[in-house]
Order: structure tokens, then sequence, then C-alpha cells
């Protein structure tokens, strides 16, 4: 069992096996991210009753917390991809590290707009300097640096490797940010789903947000993959297997 | 003829680096007057009114202190990367990541160090009460060496960037947060009299675990820029 | 082990090391590991492959001499060599192990010399190698003010490195490796800025080196005058 995933880590991280797999697979993260958003959606937005302190307005949390959640999660999955690339020097893995970036900031920001909408008609502010909100801004800062470094430097495997160690040391921080937001105790409403206990709204408003994450995961995986592929062109450029592909 | 110990050659490290910093010491003093300066920025932007700055003062010091800090980064790897000797260090048998912290802990005592004696001048200066003085201290002491190490790591990795100055600051400042978060907090809670020490004790905290990560990362980051 | 010089034969020293088996369990003699040794090295720069399925090994008393046109990669290679460069693929060993194994015991037998002089501006020649010796072995103040003598820089070596001209300092950044009585000298370019009493000296200094025992590898544009030593040469295309 072990042994079966090692030879499929091998054989992924070769760049051809991979943009065939990832070619393959595309279709199917795209269609079935599309179905669990669409079924969610309509969940989250008709299904699901009215708060009965923030009425309709509290239906944005459907489009938040997925973001909020998947821009930490994207962190993450480029930290542990940037770390393999590192420590095995795999090239594919730096790859998927750079693909990550983008996607995550772009994650981060929606957080913080959807955050921003929610926040007006519930405190009357269009920003409010709570910690939850405040450290996704760090973390949004914590992308940028990341891609910033990247672009500095021209020798491209001095890129991967820097920002790898990059990756690695800002996701240690990563806890420790969200560990001051449970310090902070803050106007910002408390974190709406917490695995321990019992969640703070009722399950008719859950499954749809959870739902939610799970089609935004998706939703990363297709975008991923289609990044990755365009990464690995270029990379590769200069490879024979990309003849192939180009004429197919 | 045998080969040397850590602690000696830690030692001789520190023992060159200070030489090195005497040899022009005026430069030392550039990011304390710097802390000073942008501390001196704030009541000239706002107001003078005592009851404003009293409210600012922990922020304010620890936001100059951040910024010195990153200001005294510059000091820190770029002479030795540009001169060769950190060539020399890569290629000694000492361990890198060692070496480095004996150069991290070298900057602070002349950078960080003497931040912390002068804060209170301008604690002072805002108003701050007396009480809250010394836990202040007490946090810029446990709270500058941090924001050095995480400083060293940035700067280990933009070593080899030709005007790295502001890419520097925009790794370090996101990832000094936690540290300045804590750390005001902890003056804030002394000035308004109540009990400061457990933002002492997470200052603490991450000071520790800067400490055992940090060299092996600034290390990692020296090699990748040197190669 | 000791590095004092002593008289060693020119030809590559027959080297008996216990090898441990792959399974750990028998202990095997082998014979002649190459002290140092480079398999398949390939490394690029960008899109650039600057050499690939390069090989050499060298012993005791051998100069392995890189040659080659500017931007051929001779400094890359040299600093593969010494452990500061990755090479996309291949390994260098010393004495049969990857030097990345064991950093330590390779850094302790090796010493650089790249284009950089390496020394601080602001000290004395002297600070400068009391620093690099102290880090390197223990040693006595003689050991300083003779490897200064033997390249002739004992009248300006309490100057600060910065008034030093260009040759000088260069003469300086080689009485360390002299002071250092490192086994393996990594040189790039050992001739530049020096005048032909100071190449006369380096050459002569090599050549103590090699027939004491020690290895070099010298990236040099021109001729290499040895007396002594076997000069194995590479060239980079």
């Amino acid at each position: 069992m072990w042994k079966a995933f090692v030879r499929w880590f091998h054989r992924m991280a070769s760049p051809p096996h991979f943009y065939a797999a990832a070619t393959r697979w595309t279709p199917w993260f795209f269609w079935s991210a599309l179905i669990v958003i669409a079924i969610c959606a309509y969940g989250g937005l008709v299904l699901a009753p009215a708060d009965y302190q923030q009425g309709d307005g509290f239906r944005i949390i459907y489009a938040h917390v997925p973001s909020a959640w998947m821009s930490l999660f994207i962190y993450v999955n480029m930290a542990i991809a940037a770390a393999i690339g590192l420590i095995w020097r795999i090239k594919l893995a730096h790859a998927v590290a750079a693909s990550c970036a983008p996607i995550g900031a772009s994650f981060t920001f929606l957080a913080l707009a959807t955050g921003s909408i929610w926040g007006k008609p519930m405190w009357g502010t269009w920003w409010v300097w709570d910690a939850r909100l405040t450290s996704e801004l760090i973390l949004l800062f914590l992308y940028i640096g990341y891609m910033a470094l990247r672009s500095a430097m021209e020798e491209p495997s001095r890129a991967d490797r820097a920002s790898a160690v990059l990756a690695i040391v800002g996701v240690v921080n990563v806890p420790i940010i969200h560990y001051s937001v449970v310090w902070w105790n803050t106007l910002h409403q408390g974190p709406t789903v917490s695995k321990i206990g019992e969640p703070s709204i009722t399950w008719e408003m859950l499954w749809p947000m959870l739902g939610m994450m799970v089609g935004f995961m998706l939703f990363f995986g297709a975008i991923l993959l289609t990044r990755v592929r365009a990464e690995v062109l270029a990379r590769e450029r200069n490879a024979k297997w990309i003849e192939e592909v180009a004429v197919s | 003829m045998e080969n040397v110990g850590i602690f000696t050659a830690a030692a001789r490290l520190v023992e060159r680096d200070l030489k090195v910093i005497f040899r022009h010491v005026s430069e030392a003093f550039n990011p304390l007057v710097f802390f000073v300066v942008v501390a001196t920025l704030f009541p000239l932007a706002t107001s003078p009114d005592a009851a404003l700055l009293r409210d600012m003062a922990p922020g304010v010091v620890w936001v100059a202190a951040l910024l010195s800090s990153t200001l005294a980064l510059d000091s820190l790897f770029k002479a030795d990367m540009d001169d060769g000797t950190m060539e020399q260090l890569a290629l000694s048998p000492q361990p890198l990541a060692w070496l480095l912290l004996a150069k991290i802990v070298t900057h602070w005592v002349v950078s960080g160090l003497p931040l912390v004696l002068i804060a209170p001048l301008v604690a002072r200066g805002f108003f701050l009460p007396t009480e809250a003085i010394l836990p202040m201290m007490a946090a810029l002491a446990l709270g500058t060496p941090t924001l050095s190490l995480i400083g060293a790591v940035g700067a280990a990795l933009t070593a080899g960037v030709r005007r790295g100055g502001a890419l520097l600051s925009l790794l370090v400042l996101p990832l000094s947060l936690p540290t300045m978060i804590f750390g005001a907090r902890a003056t804030d809670l002394a000035g308004l009299g109540e009990d400061p020490s457990g933002p002492l004790y997470l200052l603490a905290a991450l000071l520790f675990l800067t400490l055992s990560l940090a060299p092996l990362a600034a290390a990692a980051a020296i090699r990748i820029s040197l190669d | 082990m000791p590095l004092e010089y002593a008289p060693a034969h020119l030809e590559s020293v027959l080297k008996r090391v216990c090898v441990r088996h792959a399974k750990g369990q028998v202990l095997q003699e082998q014979e002649s590991i190459p002290r140092f040794s480079a398999h398949e090295l390939e490394l690029w720069r960008g899109d650039r492959c600057l050499f690939s399925n390069l090989a050499f090994a060298i012993g005791e008393g051998d100069c392995l001499h890189v040659t080659g046109p500017n931007g051929c990669g001779k400094t890359s290679l040299l600093r593969v060599l010494s452990g500061m460069s990755l090479a996309e693929s291949g390994e260098v060993r010393w004495d049969g192990t990857r030097i990345e194994r064991d950093r330590g015991t390779f850094n302790q037998a090796v010493f650089y010399v790249g284009h950089r002089e390496g020394l601080k501006a602001h000290l004395s020649a002297v600070e400068n190698l009391q620093f690099d010796l102290g880090i390197r072995r223990s040693y006595d103040q003689a050991d300083i003010d003779a490897a200064l003598e033997r390249l002739a820089v004992t009248h300006c070596a309490k100057l600060p490195v910065r008034v030093l001209s260009a040759g000088q300092k260069r003469r300086v950044a080689l009485a360390r490796a002299v002071a250092a009585r490192s086994r393996l000298w990594i040189l790039d370019e050992p001739f530049t800025n020096l005048d032909v009493a100071g190449r006369d000296l380096i050459s002569h200094l090599l050549d103590d080196h090699l027939s004491g025992g020690g290895l070099a590898v010298v990236a040099a544009h021109h001729d290499l005058p040895l007396r002594a030593g076997r000069r194995v040469p590479l060239e980079i295309s």
C-alpha cells in the first residue's frame, strides 16, 4: 500500500506524467466543483432560514467563511509543496507552490472583500480592525511577500528555493497569527465553526457552508491543475516531450 | 593541532564583528537615532495633547522599535556577503547556523539592547506612567531579539537581491506582527495598571521558538543566496 | 588527522580504507579511493547547461588545473567543488564520501579563495588571519607571522586591509590558505592582480603544498608552471 503510494508519487513528480494526468483530472474537478457550489449556494441562499439577529445579511458567510478557509488551506498547501521541493529537490513541487500563491492571494482578497461587505450592514462600517480580518490582511501580505521574493530573483532555482524557505517560515507563523484571534477576544463573531463542541449555528445553516468549503476546494483543485500545467509548459519549454504534447 | 570547539569559534566571531563595528562606531547609532526620530514624528503629526499621547505610547514605542529593527537589518549580513567573508563562514568547519546565531546576538547587543535602554526616555516623552516603564523594557528586551532573529531570516533571503531593502521590509514586517502585538499589549496593560505577565510570557515563548528555528532558516537561506 | 607537511609519494597513494558493506555487516578493505573526486556533475545556470557528465579524480600531490574560455563555468565548477553551489546532478566526494554527508570533515580540509578576497576591509591582515585560523584550528601567533612572511606582506600586515593594493590583498587572502594548513586548496584565478614576482611566489607555494601531500584545484587562464606535483588538466568547453 505504502509502496504503491511511493511509486505513484515518483511517477507524478515527472513533468510529462503529471501534465497528462492533470489534463485528464481538470474537467472532473471543475464540473464537480460547479455542481457542489450550485447545490450549496441554493441551500445557503434559499433554503437556510434567516438569522434571527442578522436577517438575510448573514448569507454572505457562505462566501466569506469558505474563502477564509481556502486562504489558509492554500497557504499550508503551498508550504508543503515548497518543503517537498526543497527537501527532495523535485522541481514540479516548486511549480505547484508557485502556482498556489496567486490563487491563495485571490481567495484572501475575496475573504477580506466579503468580510468587509458583511461588516457594513452588521456593524455600520466597511472595515473593522478586529483580529480575524486583520489576520487575513496579514496573510495577504505574506502571499504578496512570497510572490515579490519570487519575482525579485532571476535565477529560477534560487527563486524556487528561497521562496520555499519563506513559505515554510510563514506557515509556522500562521498558527501564531491564528492564535492571536482567540487571544484577542474582539468584536468579530467568534469562529462559527468549531470542530470541538457544538457549532453555534443550526444544521440548516451549517451544511451549505461546509459544502461550499468542499466546493471551493474542488474549484481550487481545478484552477491549480490548470496553472501548474501552464507553469510546467513554461519551465520545460526546451524539453522534447513538449513537442509531442503540443502536436496532440 | 586540534579542531576548534563551537563556543570558542562563536567567541572569535563575536570578537571580530565587534571589532569591525567599533571601527565605525558612529554607524552603529543610526538605528537608535532613527527610533527616536520616528517616535518624534507622532506628536508632530497629530497633537501634543498629553491624554492622546499616553494612549498612543505603547503603540508608538513598538512601531518605532519595529521600524528601527528593520532598518538595522541592513548591516547584518550585507557587508559580509559583499566582501566574501560570508562564503568563508559557510565553508568553515563550524555549523553555519551557530555562527549566524553568534552574528545575530552581536547585532542585537549593538542595535537592540541600546534601544531597550533608551526606550524609557521616549516613553516618558509620551507620558507613559512610571510603573509601566519596567514592564515595557522587559517586553522590549524579549521582543527585540525576536525581531532581530526574524529579520535575520529575511535578510538572509534577500541577501543577494539588489536593492532588497523594501522587499526585506515587506517580508519581515508581517512576520514580526505577533511580537509587536504582544509587546504593545503588555506595555498597554502595564500602563493601565493591570498585570502584563500574560503577554510577557507569550513574548518569551515566541523568543524561544524563534531562537531555535530562525538560525537554521537563516543558514538555509544564506546557502541559497550564496549559490 | 595531523596536517603537517610530510614527504609524500608523487604517484597516487594507495589508501587502505575500511568501507562498510551495504548491509552494514561486513568490513571490506578497499584500495585507492581517490581523495577528491567528482562524478557526473551537471550544472545549469537558468536555461544554459554549463557542463554535464563532468568527472575527475585526484589524490595527494595532484593539482587539477581547470581551464576554459571566459564565462564557461570555471568559477561555477569551483563553487560546486567547494560545496557552496549545488549541482543539478552528480556528486563530489572527499575520501569517498559525498561532501554533503559530512560537511564538517570536508570543510576542515578545504580552503577556498575566490574572486572576492574574503577579508574584512577595516581590519588588518593580522586580525583577519587571527579570525580565519581561530575558527578552524588552534594556532600560535607564530603561524600567522610565518604565513604573512611567506607571502611577503609582513610590512603591511598591521594596516587595515582597505588601504592595501589589489595585489597585496590577494597575497593576504592566500596567506590564509597557507596558515590554515588545509589539505585541499581551491583557488579561483589566484594569479590575478599579481606581478611577476607574486606569480612566482604563488607557484612556489603550490609546489610546496603539493609536494607536502596537499591537493589543489586551480582555475587559471594560462599555464600553471608547477615544478612539483602532478598537473591534471580539465578543460571546460
